[in-house]
């Protein structure tokens, strides 16, 4: 079965200071998996997505989206960051935090209209968030933020979903709605990438996985590469080694 | 070398249109006769005009400072302005507003482009940078204006009114000047709305949709610099930031939408500067910048306190009338498990067994009575059939957007 690679990373390496966050990552990533990014705090999880989106700049390597450079894929991509990353006291609206996953397709200046609108409602309704669209966003609980958020990049009607710990801090009823959201993404082709906190449930969850400690440990379909010695080479004596202090 | 103590509306003679100064002396001035001054008295219409301008423009660019947490920059932006008058007067030895200005802007630019290089570059925190741009410069415009102070140069004595700002020696132009910075700044406001907005609450996620966001902050840090330049001859170096902070978390209580609160802000800024206008010049010529900060700082504390969704007052009611509600359900519901023990829920029981129950007091019991949940006989009260069917049902489905 030859699979469509729809991220590739080549050779990619980041560094806050001195000290590589991540060093010399190689990474394929087919087309239509649901793959899950585990690892311990500062593997640099988030560092290797931010990277892939282009936020963080790379002292080396090269990423691409469908054999193309990520500049030109753009739209083929969406991004839901993590839900701490912003101030959830700014004064809007669900909705309009929902409108502003139209902003990249409309380009500079442009402003959403009615069928933007109409999108950023039908995205509210997927995540179960309708009723909320006009509350403001700071009187919503962390599980309905996380959905807005997600809304968003639903919005962005993308080929590639980049996703930073959507399950931290959400209830139970919000995590089975997220999921569901995702498999049915994947039933869709889509590819998404969960940087992911819960070993327990990633065979539930994901049919792929990338073990990550600064360097990549592994890479591949769950069935195949979610076991004890991964595991052992990402959480145990390894990290040791690779990231001192 | 110190500030000027009194700073009257007429006290800058250099500034060559004040004509009516006669009418502004009078200690005390009524209102309707002030407003007849404001339309046909040239200085006092030209100070009410600037400062009303610069109070909106401030208070719109306010907005977006308080947003993205750099309340401090305003502060760090004027104060870093101080050595670039100076620099520009010892350079061109004139006096003239426009030039000196140019000079704060270059420093105040210079001063901010620092600070952001210092957060990057190093550990640094934001308001560590902050403090030491605002330091170092602010000492060096200090030295640099007590060195102009020395030199034998006839030229030197207005320079000081940049410190706490002199209203009164707005000219016209001054003020076709910052009118039409304003009107860029709306401008540009309403062009790139969506652009700013999406910056403000969520940068990394702008840069994933493919916008310069290095230019949109660029943009609006470049707004905020000039609308404080402009402001310096006005409020001055030293309380300018009020005049950036103030309207806008005054007008953050209000509303919870960005464009309303840009409005409002501007709104609240304008208003300061011609109340604070008005209080200055009325009342014994007071220093016009202190007075439109202190004006600003009402609008701030009164929205404070007085805002109906974020104010303290109504925070505090809303808190004790939820305490009551609470006390009520709890009561009711203690009467609930009684009155369950009998066939008949409208049997009657005494008073006293609700004594020994914490939440019960004489008023919760008036109150339940009012609500038509209980029914009162001498000393006994019994349930009513809705009295029963609420408290059977209290908090059963807990709604979802208590938590």
């Amino acid at each position: 079965m030859k699979q469509n690679i729809a991220i590739r990373v080549d050779d990619l390496t980041v560094a806050y200071n001195y000290k590589p966050v991540l060093w010399d990552i190689d990474l394929e990533i087919p087309e239509g998996v649901l793959m899950a990014i585990v690892g311990p705090n500062g593997a640099g999880k988030s560092t290797l997505i931010k990277s892939i989106l282009g936020i963080l700049k790379p002292i080396a390597g090269s990423v691409s989206i469908y054999d193309k450079p990520y500049d030109k894929q753009r739209a083929l991509v969406a991004y839901v960051p993590q839900k701490g990353s912003v101030d959830w006291d700014f004064p809007t609206t669900a909705l309009d935090v929902v409108m502003m996953g139209t902003y990249g397709s409309l380009g500079w200046i442009k402003r959403p209209g009615q069928r933007q609108k109409k999108a950023a409602l039908e995205a509210l309704e997927k995540v179960g968030m309708l009723p909320f669209k006009s509350r403001q966003i700071s009187q919503l609980s962390g599980g309905q933020q996380q959905r807005i958020f997600l809304a968003r990049a639903l919005v962005q009607n993308a080929s590639i979903y980049f996703m930073d710990e959507p399950f931290q801090g959400v209830d139970a009823t919000t995590e089975i709605a997220i999921i569901n959201i995702l498999k049915e993404l994947r039933k869709a082709g889509k590819t998404v990438v969960v940087v992911h906190h819960d070993l327990q449930t990633v065979p539930e969850y994901f049919d792929w996985v990338t073990f990550l400690n600064v360097k990549k440990i592994a890479t591949g379909p769950v069935k195949d590469i979610f076991n004890d010695n991964n595991l052992t080479k990402t959480y145990g004596i390894n990290y040791k080694v690779s990231v001192q202090e | 070398m110190k500030p000027q103590e009194t700073h009257n509306l007429c006290g800058f003679t250099t500034a060559t249109n004040i004509k009516n100064c006669k009418h502004l002396k009078p200690k005390t001035i009524d209102i309707t006769e002030y407003i007849t001054l404001v339309f046909t008295d040239y200085t006092l219409r030209t100070i009410t005009l600037g400062t009303a301008i610069l109070g909106a423009v401030t208070g719109m660019l306010g907005s977006f400072a308080v947003l993205r947490k750099q309340s401090l920059l305003g502060d760090a932006i004027s104060h870093a302005a101080l050595p670039g008058i100076a620099i520009a007067f010892m350079l061109t030895d004139t006096k003239d507003s426009n030039v000196l200005l140019l000079g704060a802007l270059i420093s105040g630019l210079l001063g901010t482009f620092w600070i952001r290089g210092i957060i990057k570059k190093t550990h640094l925190k934001s308001d560590t940078a902050l403090g030491l741009i605002l330091s170092l410069f602010f000492g060096f415009g200090m030295l640099l204006l007590t060195f102009i102070q020395k030199q034998p140069n006839a030229n030197q004595a207005g320079l000081d009114k940049y410190l706490f700002g002199q209203a009164a020696t707005l000219l016209e132009a001054d003020v076709w000047l910052m009118a039409s910075v304003t009107g860029i700044c709306l401008l540009v406001l309403i062009v790139f709305w969506k652009e700013f907005k999406i910056l403000l609450f969520d940068a990394d996620y702008t840069k994933t949709l493919g916008f310069n966001t290095k230019f949109i902050d660029i943009l609006i840090t470049s707004f905020i610099v000039l609308a404080i330049v402009l402001g310096l001859q006005t409020v001055g170096v030293v309380l300018m930031s009020a005049m950036l902070l103030a309207p806008a978390a005054a007008a953050r209580q209000w509303t919870n939408s960005l464009a309303t609160m840009v409005g409002l802000s501007a709104v609240f800024g304008a208003s300061s500067g011609v109340v604070g206008t008005a209080v200055s010049a009325s009342q014994n010529n007071l220093s016009t910048g202190p007075v439109i900060v202190l004006v600003a700082s009402v609008f701030v504390l009164v929205s404070f306190v007085f805002s109906p969704s974020r104010g303290l007052l109504f925070k505090q009611i809303r808190f004790i009338k939820n305490r009551r509600d609470l006390q009520l359900h709890k009561t009711l519901a203690f009467m609930y498990n009684i009155a369950e023990t009998h066939h008949n829920i409208a049997h009657p029981h005494t008073i006293k067994i609700l004594n020994n129950f914490q939440g019960f007091t004489k008023r919760t019991l008036q109150e339940l009575v009012k609500k038509n949940y209980v029914k009162l006989e001498g000393s006994m009260w019994s349930l009513t059939e809705e009295g029963f069917k609420t408290a059977s049902n209290l908090y059963n489905q807990q709604p979802e957007n208590n938590e």
